[in-house]
Formats: C-alpha cells, sequence, structure tokens
C-alpha cells in the first residue's frame, strides 16, 4: 500500500464559459519520507490538485471521478467535518504560494503557530507557545522572536515561519506550493536547506509543487511533469532528468539555463500552452509538439510504464 | 551573446556611467522629522562605474534591493543621480535640458518586467506600438506608422501582424505582451536599451523563445543592451559582459563565462552556488552564506559584505575595497586580491 496514490483524479471549475479542465485523470503516488516534486509551467493544473488532496476546493470546483488514497484511505469520500478535524494539519499539511501575504499582519508569529495547536489539540496557550517557539528553534528563527509581527521579519523569515506553522501538529505530509518564488536565489537555497533537513529529522513527505524544474531536481527524488491538466511524465528524478521520455518534458528541461557546464542553446516550445476549456484532442500537447503523428491528433496517449521502472510516461512515441 | 569575438576598442564605448550615485531620502513620520537631526537615506546606488560597448548586452545581477533597478533607471534619466555621470556617445545625459533629454530619449529606450502592468488596457495593438513613432514624431505619413509597426512585429514572430494590431493587452498571452513591449521599445531603433527583468514573468516554455528574439533584435539593430536580471543563469545565456551588485555596488565585474566559471568575489561564489541546476544527479560545492542583506539605510562599515562573508578579517570592517583589476576585463572589490 502506498501512502499517497492518487488515482485518475478529474477535478474541473464550472465557470459562465463552461467548465475548464484543470485537472484531467491525474495519477501518481508517493511513498512515506517520498520528497515528490509536481512540476509545470502555469495554468497546468498542479496548484489544483494540490487543493482538491487538502479537500480546499473553491465553490466552483468539483470532483468527478478518481480517489485520493492516503494510507488506504481514500480523501474524496470523507466528509468536509472529518477532513478538517482530523486530516488537515494533523495528518497533511500545506504551505502556502506567496508566504509574505499569508501571515496575519497583526498577530505575533507565535500566536499565529500557536493557533492551530490549540484548535486541533486543545492545548493551553502557554502550552502551544511553548510548542510554538520549539518549531521556531527548529526552522533556524530562534524561539527569541517569538512575539515579532509578521512586518518585522523578512521574506526569507515569513518563509520559515510558514514552514513551522505547517509543521505545527506533527503531520506527515506537508505540501509546499512554490515555497520559494519571490525568495532571492540564497534565501530560497537557505529555506530548500531547511526543508530537507526537516524531511530526514522528522521523516516528513513532501509534495514540492514549482515551475521551477531546477528547484525540483535538487530538492526531490520523483517528479511528476504536469501539461496541460494531466500528468506526461511520473518517476524518479534521476530516470525523468536524465533520461525524459516525453517531448515536453525534453523540452522544458531544455528550456531552463544551468550555471554548470558548458553553455547550451535553449529550447523553446513554440506556441502556447492550450485553454482548459476546449483542450485539443488527442495528446493535449501535439499542436506544439515536433514530433507529432496523426495518432497525436485524435487518440489520447495513456500512462505506461517503461519496463522494468517505475519510470512512466503518456506518449504515442513510447512504446512503438 | 551577441558577438564574443568581436576586438572593442575605447571608441566602442557607447555607455560611460563614472562615479554614479543615487541616495533615496527616507519617509518619515511627522514627530521623527523633528527629532532626527539629519534626514536618514538610502544608499541606493554607490558610485559606481562600467561601460558598455557598442553591440553588446551588459548584464547587472544581483538581488533584490542591491540598486540594480535603480542604475538602470538613472542609465535613462528616469531617476536624478545624486552625483556623477552618464555619458551616452560623447554627450553627458545628466546634464541635458528637458528638451534635449526628449530627443535623447529617441535613441535609449527601455522594457519592463510585467508585461501585465507595462501595456496601457485600453489601446490597441495598433496604438501602444505605434506611441513613440507618433511622440517622437518620426513618421511623415500614417502610412509610414503603419508599415513600421508590421515591420516590427513580424521581426517579433508575431504572423500575421493583422491578426494582432486590432486586438487589446487583455486578449494576449503573457509572452505576446512582453513581445509587444518589446517591440515598443525597438520600433524608434534605439541604440541603446535597458530591459529590467524581461523574462521573470513568463513561464520556462515561452521565455526561452522571447529570450531568443531579445538576442535577434539586438543584433538586428545594433543596440547597446544593459540586462538586469536576479538570475545569474539567464544572466550567462544572455550577457556577454556582466557586473554583480550587493548593496548598491559592484563587487565584480568581467566576461560572463570567466566570472561564472571562476568567481573570484566570495558575494559571486556564494550567489553562483546558491543558483539550483536542473540536474539531480549535479554535484554542487555547498557555499550558502548566512544571514540576509543588511538594510541599505546603515550599511556595514568598510566592505559591505563582510558581515556575511566567510572569508572576512578585520581589514574588511574597516576599509572599503576598491574594484581593482585582476585580469584583461576583469575587475574584483574584494582584500583577498590586492
Amino acid at each position: 500500500m502506498a501512502f499517497l496514490e492518487v488515482q485518475n483524479l478529474k477535478m474541473y471549475f464550472e465557470t459562465m464559459r463552461g467548465w475548464v479542465r484543470a485537472v484531467d485523470d491525474v495519477s501518481f503516488e508517493m511513498e512515506k519520507g517520498d520528497a515528490l516534486g509536481l512540476a509545470g509551467e502555469s495554468g497546468c493544473g498542479k496548484t489544483s490538485a494540490a487543493l482538491t488532496i487538502l479537500g480546499l476546493l473553491p465553490w466552483n470546483g468539483k470532483v468527478f471521478g478518481g480517489s485520493i488514497m492516503y494510507k488506504g484511505e481514500d480523501l474524496l469520500k470523507l466528509d468536509k467535518e472529518t477532513m478538517r478535524k482530523d486530516i488537515r494539519w494533523k495528518k497533511i499539511s500545506v504551505i502556502f504560494q506567496g508566504a509574505m501575504n499569508a501571515l496575519h499582519p497583526n498577530k505575533s508569529i507565535g500566536g499565529q503557530i500557536a493557533e492551530p495547536i490549540m484548535a486541533h489539540e486543545g492545548l493551553k496557550k502557554e502550552e502551544a507557545l511553548n510548542r510554538a517557539k520549539r518549531l521556531l528553534d527548529l526552522v533556524g528563527i530562534g524561539a527569541s522572536k517569538v512575539d515579532r509581527y509578521p512586518h518585522e521579519l523578512s521574506g526569507g523569515m515569513k518563509q520559515r515561519t510558514m514552514t513551522a506553522m505547517a509543521l505545527a501538529c506533527n503531520p506527515e505530509l506537508v505540501i509546499a506550493d512554490e515555497p520559494t518564488t519571490a525568495l532571492d536565489v540564497i534565501i530560497e537555497a537557505q529555506v530548500l536547506k531547511v526543508m530537507k533537513e526537516l524531511q530526514k529529522k522528522l521523516d516528513l513527505s513532501i509534495i514540492l509543487i514549482s515551475h521551477d524544474l531546477s528547484m525540483i531536481a535538487e530538492t526531490a527524488n520523483k517528479v511528476a511533469i504536469m501539461y496541460a491538466g494531466k500528468v506526461s511524465e511520473f518517476g524518479s528524478s534521476v530516470d525523468v532528468f536524465k533520461d525524459p521520455l516525453h517531448p515536453y518534458t525534453q523540452k522544458l528541461i531544455g528550456a531552463f539555463p544551468s550555471i554548470l557546464g558548458t553553455k547550451k542553446e535553449l529550447a523553446s516550445i513554440h506556441g502556447f500552452p492550450p485553454d482548459l476549456l476546449a483542450p485539443p484532442p488527442g495528446c493535449r500537447f501535439h499542436p506544439r509538439c515536433a514530433y507529432a503523428m496523426d495518432i497525436c491528433k485524435t487518440k489520447e496517449p495513456q500512462m505506461q510504464e517503461v519496463a522494468g521502472s517505475h519510470h512512466s510516461v503518456s506518449c504515442h512515441l513510447v512504446g512503438k | 551573446m551577441v558577438n564574443k569575438n568581436l576586438q572593442h576598442t575605447e571608441d566602442d564605448d557607447i555607455v560611460i556611467v563614472e562615479g554614479l550615485k543615487k541616495y533615496f531620502p527616507l519617509k518619515m513620520g511627522f514627530v521623527q522629522t523633528l527629532m532626527s537631526k539629519a534626514t536618514p537615506v538610502v544608499h541606493a546606488v554607490e558610485k559606481i562605474s562600467f561601460t558598455i560597448k557598442k553591440d553588446e548586452i551588459f548584464g547587472l545581477v544581483g538581488e533584490s534591493g542591491c540598486g540594480k533597478t535603480t542604475t538602470g533607471r538613472l542609465l535613462l534619466r528616469l531617476v536624478e543621480p545624486t552625483e556623477g555621470k552618464v555619458i551616452f556617445k560623447g554627450t553627458d545625459v545628466t546634464a541635458l535640458d528637458e528638451q534635449r533629454m526628449r530627443e535623447m530619449r529617441r535613441r535609449m529606450q527601455i522594457i519592463f518586467q510585467d508585461p501585465y502592468e507595462s501595456l496601457n488596457p485600453r489601446l490597441s495593438i495598433f496604438d501602444i506600438v505605434a506611441e513613440p513613432v507618433r511622440i517622437q514624431r518620426v513618421a511623415k505619413t500614417e502610412q509610414e506608422v503603419h508599415e513600421r509597426v508590421i515591420q516590427v512585429l513580424e521581426d517579433l514572430d508575431l504572423i500575421p501582424p493583422e491578426e494582432y494590431i486590432y486586438r487589446f493587452p487583455h486578449e494576449l498571452s503573457g509572452g505576446q505582451r512582453q513581445r509587444i513591449a518589446i517591440g515598443r521599445a525597438f520600433i524608434l531603433h534605439p541604440e541603446f536599451m535597458v530591459a529590467d527583468e524581461p523574462l521573470s514573468m513568463l513561464d520556462a516554455s515561452i521565455r526561452s523563445e522571447v529570450a531568443r528574439l531579445l538576442i535577434e533584435m539586438v543584433k538586428k539593430f545594433n543596440c547597446s543592451f544593459l540586462y538586469i536580471t536576479h538570475d545569474i543563469a539567464l544572466a550567462r545565456h544572455m550577457c556577454d559582459r556582466i557586473a554583480v551588485m550587493y548593496l548598491g555596488n559592484i563587487v565584480e565585474r568581467g566576461s560572463t563565462e570567466t566570472i561564472i566559471t571562476k568567481p573570484k568575489h566570495p558575494y559571486t561564489e556564494a550567489l553562483i552556488a546558491a543558483v539550483p541546476v536542473p540536474d539531480p544527479t549535479a554535484r554542487r560545492t555547498e557555499v550558502i552564506i548566512k544571514g540576509e542583506v543588511p538594510s541599505a539605510v546603515n550599511p556595514p562599515s568598510g566592505c559591505r559584505f563582510h558581515t556575511r562573508c566567510p572569508y572576512a578579517w578585520d581589514l574588511c570592517k574597516k576599509e572599503e575595497p576598491k574594484l581593482i583589476q585582476t585580469e584583461e576585463d576583469r575587475f574584483v572589490a574584494c582584500h583577498k586580491y590586492k
């Protein structure tokens, strides 16, 4: 039994113009202790997939099928109250995008970290604050800053506060949605280092959502590449980055400049990602794909595993 | 990269920046103003000097708050310098009056970071791109304006241009909008261009295409280009030479490849080590420096980097290192190199 197994998940948003197929038949799995990178460009459905796992969909988001098996239990079958009381923050917590704006501006950071502890575990304020201090030590801010307010902290420290908050109730899985965007590279490296250390120390599992493949390559051990609401390639980071099989993955990796090695030409993908109100038929990548064949325009490729590995890809070219 | 092998001479210096300095007065409350003797200032740019050569892409690299954007704006006189000179093809831009500055602006243009904010939502694409031509009155007839707009859109792969000119910015994607912003900047065939993080808002698959177009445009119009970015990996791809900035100072300057492969300043070293690479098996040297950039209101004494530098010694706290030449076209401001 996998730790988290998402199978054929479909989640669409209802809009005035029709259903936006944000997450369309998405499957991936992870084991305990894994750091899974969910990578893709803006609008590919990576954040929507995470929100579905957390049960935090906006009113117009509806699940149309699939399952999210968390330690053998389907999260989609749980009612809202159970999700809130027993799963969210206690088992699965989240570090939201844009930590800068996610903190309450006129509450001390200690108080904000203590809040979920009091709500979920019924601890008294003093005890909760003591744990908040320990958490602040853990993320490298220091217990002495427990009474500080967000405006007194720099971007990197706010980000660490968010991390401490996500860890408040000892969760098993942390979903980090673009945890380092808007941070400078040196601060980003510091924050990622803290996250990697915490992952080992606390035996955490992490889902890391990012558009930055370089960051995913350095942090995650498994990767799911998403394009237009679908997973196009899934496997261990080494397999996916060293031997990318999907034309989209190949191009996307090639589009990131590297600071190491010799200078290479950057790959570019012609055209733009499709409108998810009316995605193209067949393979969703075919209008931009250099290798598109006739079959790609009509038949949708299925995820298939490459023989003898956990590396799977959905492309008609593979396995031919 | 535009032209690596071209031999440059002194005459090729299109833009010469000499001792450029900018202090911004800090906004204070009424009571604070009464209490304090001197107005505190933000030391945004601290007496920097560099030159940009003909047809080259020069990069200013640094973290947020290092003064790179202010420098770009100073060069175009979008903010007035506190001290120093910007000499553009023999003319001191900082000394021009309003009338002559307006004429000068025809030859110097800027591309902004956010294509969602920099385009007027109420103007059609045609009007946005044609606006500089109309303001500067460089076209004699409306027909000529039309031709120029079509031409520049074609250069930017917005084909067929007729399909784009009647649209409005909200009908375009981020990559298309940024191309419009680039087209608007290039339509006057400027000799010098500042681009402030022109690619940072774009997705990876779109970004590399726009990067390629930018390099092509620079080549086509023989334009000198100042590329401002926080992304040193992308700067490596784009720039012939770079200057690394930290807290208002240039700490290292020289050709991009030598700086990236053999950084000399401890800050450059840390900056490069912190950049993630798209390869999970890559072996990296771990040089993660501690702490964050200090405040530019009370910058540290001596070398501004000494508070975070792993090699700092007594001298670094007392004396500010000068930017000295270590090899051909290579300058470093660090006491380690003397």
